[in-house]
């Protein structure tokens, strides 16, 4: 080396003295990802609220009386929205990318810690304009989370006066937010590694947040442009999406624009949006697995380049979620090629990660047994994305209770299970506690069986052509009286996972003060963050020298060491082996 | 077999094993990509998240424009034209894009001179590099100032973000949209450099030897010019 790099530059970090500036304005990533995390998953509480009203309807119609038509689709809006841009993307990539990537790729913290702070505090300012349009005359939107105009911003839309306006401005607020921290994730990764960090070397939850932060870099700018126009069309009467309309008997004074456009810009996003929140999960479950079968990840290259490849092709699927929307023909035959391109790479991730269990030492601690469900319920959800990438199966199934099946297995359960494991990986990392595992055990148990019994049933329902988003079906021809019992089933399912919710807060809270002390390394996990001098880990993360990393982060079960795993920061002839001895 | 796998483990900064035998040309092309600590050698992190910024950025212009295109093409009203609605009268004579024209240029000399002004921070010449910097400044505010005489002006003959007296209404529309974000990235670009030129100019650069800011900063003003050529050719001359 004949030049210093700056990640090992010397120059003291920011190190504030007063508790506000350590842990409210704090610059720390660790801070700021619990920051991330809290809020994401205190947003997300009110979202799996709007989700059991919204059961508790469909179960048992017109038994709740405040849950009228209007509140029911302003449920439905903000429930979609919360969990797929407010929880999901900001706690895996402001919670976990702001934990793990300083700490896996071995710097101090990230490289604009400032801006990271800021990334945060602005995240938190979205969401509090997102909660108060609850508060406004005519409350939230009721557009759906796909947004479509022209009835989103059209009278007679639940929050069409005030609500949309919200919404928009609070997912600008967001992409903004993002943009921060997401400059700050992919430059960390790229040039602030530690010595011997080569970029296959890193464990593969750097991998899945680096990439995924990409895909959100280049799509949130489609959702932004959409933003702004439908803005300016719902505010100063721009005419981008809305095309001539008679509304209330009266023509509005719109002409001549295209709602198809802002469909397109919507999915250009949207689409890419699902790998922003499946890659993260893709890369730790990866970790999980490998960690706790004691077994390197099979196939670390393949699995390297298939979340690379993932991310490449995701911008080129998003018309399929349009095969009804009115395209010419032979896009859907383009997209459809292209979303069944994409299920090769998923699917060698898949058998991959089936192949290190294969004759793994395996442990089902809690971790685990997160991460193995997650194998189930992304199996399960991915052979249905099989059935609704063909235009022609697509056409009949759209807009029903299969379409709900298919994504909250593949896109809800699966990550929500990824973030649980996750959490139960880290825990004892990031507060230097263990938590119970009898009661992990059973949170693991009922909310894994819990999604069987509320999704299965939908796919059923949403093959007898019951249609999603409806506040009720009335009398219909075509849908058994027996619907109802299984929707009455899929409510009692959905409320049981819901308060079975509050073993995991209990377990989490009660563990931070009163669990046992937890070891540093209590998985015997090869990677950089298990290798911290203090747990947890202190400011500036590694005391004062960076560590040097020598080997890839999955040498588990190596034949002839003294232990069955070797962390990424012991030199070669540091590894105790039996012919040493 | 344990052998090798000792082995491999010992491999000094390329994990080598693999399952796949790709080309050796490619396999040495991702090695050097994913050498250790930094991907791009010696590139300063602030150079290197500019660049990521503005690779974001594109996207953001891309789809305005892309959006602005299919308005255009899906509208069923004709579309007003562009070469009589941006004509100036000058001294008697009508001059069809005379004002475009003009700012084209002011905006592409300011490139200019901010090369030059990152030629001279390179340098350590502080006196030069912070005056080309202000000059950038100065005519990127002239470009500014000339946008909003021609927005005053079309504002005036009737055009609205609604309307227009000449034809389809979503000309109004993409125009403020499209021109007023981009003349919002010029106005914070000459406010940027201005702050970062009174640095230059106190010496700041020159006692931490960080004169890469210059260059930085040049980075987002040529990508604000080099919109601004896309802007130009799809909006003024299509």
């Amino acid at each position: 080396m004949t030049y210093t790099t700056i990640a090992e530059d010397t120059r003291a970090l920011h190190h504030p003295k007063t508790w506000v500036g350590k842990y409210v304005w704090s610059q720390d990533h660790k801070v700021i990802a619990v920051q991330y995390s809290l809020t994401a998953i205190g947003v997300g509480l009110v979202a799996l609220v709007l989700s059991g009203l919204m059961r508790l309807q469909l179960g048992f119609p017109g038994m709740i009386e405040f849950i009228t038509p209007q509140a029911y689709y302003q449920f439905v809006t903000m429930h979609g929205m919360i969990m797929v841009i407010y929880l999901l993307t900001a706690l895996l990539l402001g919670g976990f990318g702001n934990y793990m990537i300083p700490l896996m790729v071995g710097a101090r913290d990230m490289v604009f810690p400032y801006v990271n702070m800021l990334s945060y505090w602005v995240y938190l300012l979205s969401v509090i304009v997102l909660m108060a349009s609850f508060f406004v005359p005519g409350g939230p939107t009721g557009a759906g989370w796909t947004l479509y105009p022209p009835q989103a911003i059209t009278e007679g839309t639940p929050g069409a006066s005030w609500g949309i306006i919200l919404m928009l401005a609070s997912l600008g607020i967001f992409i903004v937010a993002f943009t921060m921290g997401g400059l700050n994730y992919v430059t960390t990764v790229l040039q602030a590694r530690t010595k011997g960090m080569t970029l296959m070397r890193m464990p593969c939850t750097v991998w899945g947040i680096f990439v995924a932060t990409i895909l959100g870099l280049l799509a949130f700018p489609a959702l932004l442009v959409a933003a702004v126009m439908m803005m300016l069309d719902r505010v100063i009467g721009t005419s981008f999406f809305m095309p001539s309309i008679i509304s209330m008997g009266e023509p509005l004074a719109h002409s001549g624009g295209s709602p198809i456009l802002f469909q397109h810009l919507f999915w250009f996003f949207g689409h890419p949006e699902v790998y922003i929140v499946a890659l993260p999960a893709f890369g730790i479950v990866s970790d999980l697995i490998s960690t706790h079968a004691r077994k390197n990840i099979f196939g670390y290259r393949m699995m390297v380049w298939a979340i690379i490849i993932i991310g490449v092709l995701s911008f080129f699927v998003w018309a399929h979620h349009m095969y009804v929307s009115g395209m010419n023909p032979y896009f859907g035959f383009f997209f459809a090629t292209s979303t069944l391109i994409i299920a090769v790479p998923t699917a060698i991730k898949v058998y991959n990660w089936v192949l290190t269990l294969w004759q793994g030492d395996i442990h089902l601690r809690t971790p685990m047994l997160f991460a193995i469900g997650f194998i189930f319920t992304f199996i399960h959800g991915g052979l249905t994305g099989l059935f609704l990438g063909n235009v022609s199966v697509d056409v009949p199934l759209s807009d029903t209770y299969f379409v709900v099946g298919h994504f909250h297995m593949v896109m809800g359960v699966s990550p929500i299970l990824v973030v649980f494991g996750a959490i139960y990986h880290w825990y004892p990392k990031i507060t230097g506690r263990m938590w119970n595992a009898t009661l992990g055990q059973l949170h693991f148990w009922i909310t894994f069986l819990g999604t069987y019994v509320i999704y299965l049933p939908m796919h059923y329902l949403g093959l007898l052509g019951v249609p999603r988003r409806y506040y009720e079906m009335g009398e219909t021809e075509f849908v058994p009286a027996s619907a109802q019992w299984a929707n009455e089933a899929i409510t009692i399912a959905a409320l049981t996972v819901g308060v079975a919710q509050l073993i995991f807060f209990y377990n989490m809270i009660s563990s931070y003060f009163r669990g046992p002390k937890a070891d540093p390394n209590p998985w015997g996990a090869t990677s950089l963050e298990w290798q911290t001098p203090k747990t947890p880990p202190e400011h500036g993360n590694w005391g004062p020298t960076l560590p040097t990393v020598y080997r890839w982060a999955y040498d588990y079960s190596v034949p002839g060491a003294a232990q069955d795993f070797i962390p990424q920061n012991v030199p070669p002839d540091g590894a105790a082996r039996d012919r040493d001895m | 077999m344990s052998d090798r796998l000792i082995d491999m483990t010992q491999t000094p900064l390329t994990h080598t094993d693999h399952a796949v035998t790709a080309p050796h040309s490619l396999e040495s092309l991702v090695s050097d990509w994913s050498t250790d600590q930094e991907v791009f050698k010696k590139v300063q992190w602030g150079k290197a998240m500019m660049w990521i910024f503005l690779l974001s950025d594109t996207f953001i212009f891309s789809c305005f424009l892309t959006s602005y295109m299919t308005v255009r093409a899906s509208t069923t009203v004709s579309w007003p034209n562009p070469s009589e609605v941006f004509a100036l009268t000058l001294f008697g004579q009508h001059i069809p894009l005379i004002l475009i024209a003009i700012m084209t240029f002011v905006l592409i000399s300011s490139s200019g001179t901010m090369a030059m002004a990152v030629n001279f921070g390179y340098r350590h010449n502080r006196k030069a590099t912070a005056a080309l910097m202000f000059a950038t400044a100065l005519l990127g505010a002239a470009f500014v100032s000339m946008q909003a005489f021609e927005w005053t002006k079309l504002i005036l003959e009737g055009v609205r973000p609604w309307g227009n007296p000449w034809g389809a209404p979503q000309f109004g529309a993409t125009f403020f949209m499209i021109t007023g974000f981009h003349g919002l990235h010029v106005s914070i670009g000459v406010i940027y450099l201005s702050i970062i030129a009174t640095r230059v100019l106190n010496g700041v650069y020159d006692r931490n030897g960080k004169y890469e800011v210059v260059e930085i900063a040049g980075l987002y003003w040529h990508f604000v010019d080099l919109v601004w050529v896309f802007i130009f050719a799809l909006f003024y001359l299509w």
